[in-house]
């Protein structure tokens, strides 16, 4: 059985609709790329499986169960975890706090402050610093460690490369290929076409709020996935998990 | 040496404007709500205590057994059934609700307690006009000297529960971010109507000292709001040790005021809190800021 699974979500911004009809599995241990132009939709949907966002219309079901009306909270408790977009720190609070705030949910599992700290080494000097004065990379790694707190079944990757230098990108990526690499599963939006399709198994293209491209990150050509960034191929098979 | 004393009592009474601060400073750092209510609900509670010291003959600091979680759940309450409400349709509307609410207080008071001028100093023996001598011919009230002690305690307590324990860091992060402490797994809705029951907490608190140290009727809130918000706003609204120092300060320039002029008392105080409002908006540090700002673009 899929661990995550969506059908005919629609999720409204006043009267703009950012996600329209998506229906989608992510299976365990997968880790499933999501891209697509400004504006396509991706942040919206992953806040919308998160709970920041009320589906308008449609179902979520996580490992089976309904939790389309849950509270953010209580997903947290199911094992959903989102780093969101722009990192969104207690940026008064330390790198230490900021970490150990996660663990509200009181969800078992293997991530502690220290081990968060040996999976993002950068982290281990700063650990007492408040989250303002951190570089963007260290942010990035606090953001990833919170959630990780919360020791998620589903973990999902809002555009983690934002704003940080090539380098800080590079040390992202490879402890999101380590968690990967543990059997993580991972749902990204990312804008670097060439990173997404290294680190994911699969592929699914964004426009205009649907899902206009979907595929196995090996197969799909690059073309393919332009066509459909651009809105080439606008009639192209909403694709459902294969 | 009467100047001297002047200050010493400045400062003992700091402590009692640190503690009705106290209330109004935590809701406002946590939930960016004024909560206009807080002097009325400060009021409410002394009566409490009046009323079981009243009828029932128990000490108030007894009494505050079960007074001090009442007003928890009135707070509890009120941020479930008002501030929340309110709080959703705009930064303004708490303001307003809580300004009715004050009026709806004051007057169920009157109606319940009537007009008269009540007290809690006659049910806890000498306490209310006992002293210690400082020497030089000196004098301290008892009194003053367990509100100042009180409102370190309080003020002190509530800054180590934030700082060290995960409700404390849960409500700092709310405070923060309340979008954003949900995706970490915190309830805020939770998290908020905890701490306006601690802020309900400290205002029963600050209720018994009112009572302890001075008279109240049904419309004394009004007052105790002004000293509130001007000990709040001296010190640096959110924070409990600027509370502190702002309580200390008013304190200090009513009772230096009141040395120099009998009708010196409240016009010093508010001359001081208006000094610091207009400093904050149009002082040196603004003024800094913006030719810093005028200066790099």
């Amino acid at each position: 059985m899929s661990l995550l699974s969506i059908s005919g979500l629609d999720v409204r911004h006043g009267l703009l609709q950012a996600v329209r009809e998506v229906s989608l599995l992510v299976n365990q241990g997968e880790t499933v790329a999501l891209i697509g132009a400004n504006g396509a939709g991706k942040t919206t949907l992953l806040r919308a499986i998160a709970g920041s966002h009320r589906a308008t219309r449609g179902q979520i079901h996580l490992d089976g169960l309904d939790i389309t009306r849950m509270p953010t909270y209580q997903r947290v408790a199911r094992g959903i975890a989102l780093v969101p977009e722009g990192r969104r720190l207690f940026a008064a609070m330390t790198v230490e706090e900021n970490l150990q705030i996660a663990r509200a949910s009181g969800r078992p599992g293997e991530w502690t402050v220290d081990r968060v700290m040996e999976t993002f080494p950068m982290l281990k000097a700063r650990r007492k610093a408040r989250c303002g004065t951190l570089s963007g990379g260290e942010q990035q790694a606090t953001a990833i460690g919170r959630a990780l707190m919360t020791n998620p079944r589903l973990l999902l990757l809002d555009e983690v490369s934002l704003g940080l230098s090539p380098l800080a990108v590079d040390l992202v990526y490879k402890s999101v290929e380590s968690l990967i690499a543990t059997g993580a599963t991972i749902l990204l939006v990312e804008q670097d076409l060439k990173r997404a399709l290294k680190v994911a198994n699969r592929v699914m293209c964004m426009l205009e709020g649907r899902i206009v491209v979907e595929g196995d990150a090996k197969t799909l050509t690059r073309e393919q996935i332009t066509d459909a960034y651009f809105g080439h191929q606008k009639r192209a098979q909403t694709g459902m998990a294969p | 040496m009467s100047l001297v004393s002047a200050v010493i009592e400045g400062v003992l009474l700091g402590g009692y404007y640190a503690m009705i601060a106290c209330g109004l400073s935590f809701m406002f750092g946590v939930m960016r709500i004024i909560n206009l209510a807080h002097g009325s609900l400060a009021v409410v509670a002394a009566f409490a205590l009046w009323y079981i010291a009243d009828r029932l003959e128990y000490d108030p600091f007894l009494s505050l057994i079960v007074v001090l979680p009442a007003m928890g759940a009135i707070g509890w309450l009120l941020q479930r059934g008002i501030l929340e409400r309110s709080a959703r349709s705009g930064e303004l509307v708490p303001i307003l609700s809580t300004f009715g609410l004050a009026i709806v207080i004051e007057n169920a008071l009157f109606e319940f307690f009537g007009a008269d001028i009540r007290s809690l100093a006659p049910y806890v023996g000498s306490l209310s006009y006992d002293s210690f001598d400082i020497g030089g011919g000196a004098f301290i009230g008892e009194l003053a000297v367990l509100t100042f002690a009180a409102a370190i305690l309080l003020l002190g307590g509530l800054q180590l529960f934030l700082t060290y324990t995960p409700l404390g860091r849960q409500i700092r992060a709310t405070a923060e971010d309340p979008d954003t402490v949900e995706l970490v797994g915190v309830n805020s809705r939770f998290v908020n109507a905890v701490a306006a029951s601690i802020a309900l907490v400290t205002v029963a608190l600050a209720g018994l000292f009112l009572g302890l140290r001075a008279n109240f009727d049904p419309y004394a809130g009004s007052l105790q709001l002004i000293f509130a918000f001007e000990a709040a706003v001296i010190g640096g609204t959110g924070s409990l040790w600027g509370t502190l120092l702002g309580g200390i300060v008013l304190g200090v320039a009513q009772t230096f005021g009141a040395h120099v002029h009998p009708q010196g008392f409240l016009l010093t105080g508010h001359a001081v809190f208006l000094l610091v409002l207009v400093g904050r908006v149009y002082g040196p540090g603004q003024f800094f800021r913006t030719y810093l700002k005028s200066k790099l673009g």
